[in-house]
């Protein structure tokens, strides 16, 4: 993606976003909250795809960094109560800020064992950290524990999913491309290599891992006040499984493709939904033919999942084979 | 101090069924250098098998007996070693030369299909797992109590221990294991069939995976198709801890990670146990990168 085109792209899904967001008006809420979440899933994937394609770490924790994001700004906006739009809109875009700025002091935490471990060793640790998230915001008696907690306002809607996935894209896709962050590819290629030539793999897998949880934290917002009800449970191991599966089939380090790779996942367990609920097919006499999706929908995901790596295993939307691809070594 | 080796035998109990767990990550990663994230899956799978089976033993055999336990174990040994077999060939040799991120998608995949079709066919619902071993008491030995399932998880535990190490160490598939895993074409070369080979290292691992299912029924008789999710994930921590790939390691790590959660629950907060794992495992491996007994591999230009 060339920068200046980029820009153009940036432009217009802002513009498309707040366009879609008067339209979105008349949208009925299961197809706007399907809507929002492949926005959400795809700032998710891209931050995601900076950690685990560009630099070629393995995170396993990501859904951490999304709790963390989730809570910090779900909490600021349930404190303070503003009653104009743009009041409320600043606020809501300072709780994201802050969810995001959290999330990044996570992600430096995290990112400090990555000077020592590789591979294996740092998806397990990770996870763990993920995991350890999840089971302090369990014990955390002031946001719910257990029980969740309830967001008041509903702020998420189209506007804000288009603006933070075109600017999750942009400035993802922009640092790489930059001359500085060409580094990242370096390390991911060869850190040895790399730091003979005086990069440091240090400082570029630790600031892989604080934007990537920047962002993710802002997803952690969006999602916060989307669903309007947060549980520790809903970001736990399985989770992040689900958009390292994203970044993975799109092509590591293939910023399309994740971005494909998130919209079809995010749509294809509500494909399946939607399909069990049709009342008729034509020329079948049976009523609500497909009702027999309703359980066996997720079996039907995770064989498609094994289909698909079976037949793409370089990803389902990379055509070229790019040298030097990461491997988990 | 009585109240310490209590907790430590409620560890060791629990240590040694994460250590069959944990072996079976090991052995996979030893010599396919890849995570098996199903193994957790078998695990339940274990239990289920057990479940089933032994309604069935049940005919010929009195149940809540040492021998019906037995081959009650033994069977769903066999039906998970099969099992194994199946996602091995079906789901993982096709990917033998992609990039190994390839076959841990897979695995998670797989995994979701057991979850997911093992609700579907078994039920959501938690099922009582039947009574298999006699309720021969406890026996208090200077002021502890051990219960005689306990001792039954551990005296298992340590004879299929030992029976791995027989297998490994003294026999000639286990000679082959030991040189795939050290370099598979060079293995290849000196006539070993790496197939079998591999074929063999998974039905082993589901094989002491199924075992440690049917034991955690035997001590926790609540079984669901999702049981395996976190048992799993632990024993995968325990096998890095040990330094993956490295069978004394895995053990050791799993009595490791079962005594400190035992520890954490009697003595700290229960609802705290399930991130202790984690936090124990990243302190040490932020003090040995490659686990306690994994050996350190230097980086080559």
């Amino acid at each position: 993606m060339n920068i200046v085109h980029a820009k153009t792209w940036l432009v217009g899904t802002l513009l498309f976003g707040a366009l879609a967001c008067f339209w979105g008006g008349h949208l009925a809420p299961y197809p706007l909250f399907v809507v929002c979440n492949i926005g959400i899933s795809i700032v998710m994937a891209v931050s995601l795809n900076l950690i685990n394609g560009h630099t070629g770490q393995f995170s396993l924790g990501h859904a951490g960094f999304m709790a963390v994001g989730a809570y910090v700004s779900a909490v600021i906006t349930n404190h303070y109560n503003e009653s104009g739009p743009v009041l409320a809109g600043l606020e809501f875009a300072a709780a994201l800020v802050a969810g995001g700025f959290a999330a990044a002091v996570a992600g430096l935490l995290v990112g400090i064992p990555t000077l020592r471990l590789k591979g294996d060793y740092l998806a397990i640790v990770t996870l763990g950290f993920g995991e350890i998230i999840r089971v302090i915001l369990q014990n955390m008696d002031a946001v719910g524990g257990a029980r969740g907690l309830s967001v008041i306002h509903g702020y998420t809607n189209l506007f804000w999913c288009f603006a933070l996935a075109a600017i999750t894209v942009y400035v993802v896709a922009g640092l790489v491309q930059s001359t500085y962050g060409r580094g990242f590819i370096a390390v991911r290629d060869d850190e040895i290599a790399a730091s003979a030539m005086g990069i440091s793999p240090t400082r570029y897998k630790v600031t892989a891992f604080v934007v990537g949880a920047f962002f993710a934290g802002l997803a952690g917002g969006l999602y916060a006040h989307s669903t309007q009800f947060l549980t520790p449970n809903g970001f736990g191991f399985m989770t992040s499984i689900t958009y390292v599966v994203m970044v993975i089939l799109g092509g590591m380090g293939n910023t399309a493709g994740v971005i494909l790779a998130a919209i079809l996942l995010t749509l294809l367990p509500e494909g399946l939904r939607m399909a069990a609920d049709v009342e008729r097919l034509p020329g079948v006499a049976a009523v609500r033919p497909l009702a027999w999706l309703v359980n066996t929908r997720m079996i039907l995901y995770s064989l498609l999942l094994i289909l698909l790596m079976l037949t793409r295993p370089q990803g389902l939307f990379s055509f070229r084979r790019q040298p030097g691809k990461p491997s988990l070594h | 101090m009585i109240e310490f080796l209590q907790q430590l035998t409620n560890g060791l109990a629990l240590g040694s069924i994460l250590a069959l767990v944990a072996l079976g990550y090991t052995m996979v990663y030893g010599i396919l250098r890849f995570i098996n994230f199903a193994h957790g899956d078998l695990f339940m799978l274990g239990a289920f098998a057990g479940y089933y089976v032994a309604p069935w033993v049940a005919r010929a055999l009195p149940l809540p007996s040492l021998s019906g336990a037995l081959v009650v174990l033994a069977v769903s040994m066999l039906v998970c070693a099969i099992i194994g077999l199946l996602i091995e060939r079906f789901a993982y040799r096709p990917l033998r030369n992609q990039p190994r991120l390839t076959m841990l998608i897979t695995a998670i995949g797989v995994s979701l299909f057991l979850e997911n079709g093992g609700q579907w066919l078994l039920g959501a619902a938690p099922k009582r797992f039947p009574l298999l071993l006699p309720a021969w008491g406890q026996w208090k030995i200077a002021g502890l109590t051990m219960n005689s399932n306990q001792c039954v998880v551990i005296l298992v535990t340590t004879l299929m221990l030992l029976a791995l190490r027989f297998i490994v160490l003294n026999t000639r598939m286990g000679r082959a294991m030991r040189a795939v895993a050290c370099n598979p074409d060079a293995a290849a070369l000196m006539g070993v069939d790496t197939n079998r080979v591999i074929a063999f290292t998974f039905a082993l691992g589901s094989a002491l995976a199924a075992a440690a299912g049917v034991l955690f029924a035997i001590n926790y008789p609540s079984i669901d198709p999702l049981m395996g999710i976190l048992p799993g994930l632990k024993a995968f921590v325990a096998a890095v801890l040990g330094g993956i790939g490295n069978l004394p390691g895995a053990a050791l790590g799993g009595l490791i990670i079962g005594i400190t959660e035992t520890m954490v629950a009697g003595y700290i907060s229960s609802t705290y146990k399930d991130a202790i794992a984690f936090a124990v495992l990243i302190i040490i491996l932020l003090v040995r990168p490659s686990g306690l007994l994994g050996k350190r591999e230097n980086d080559k230009v």
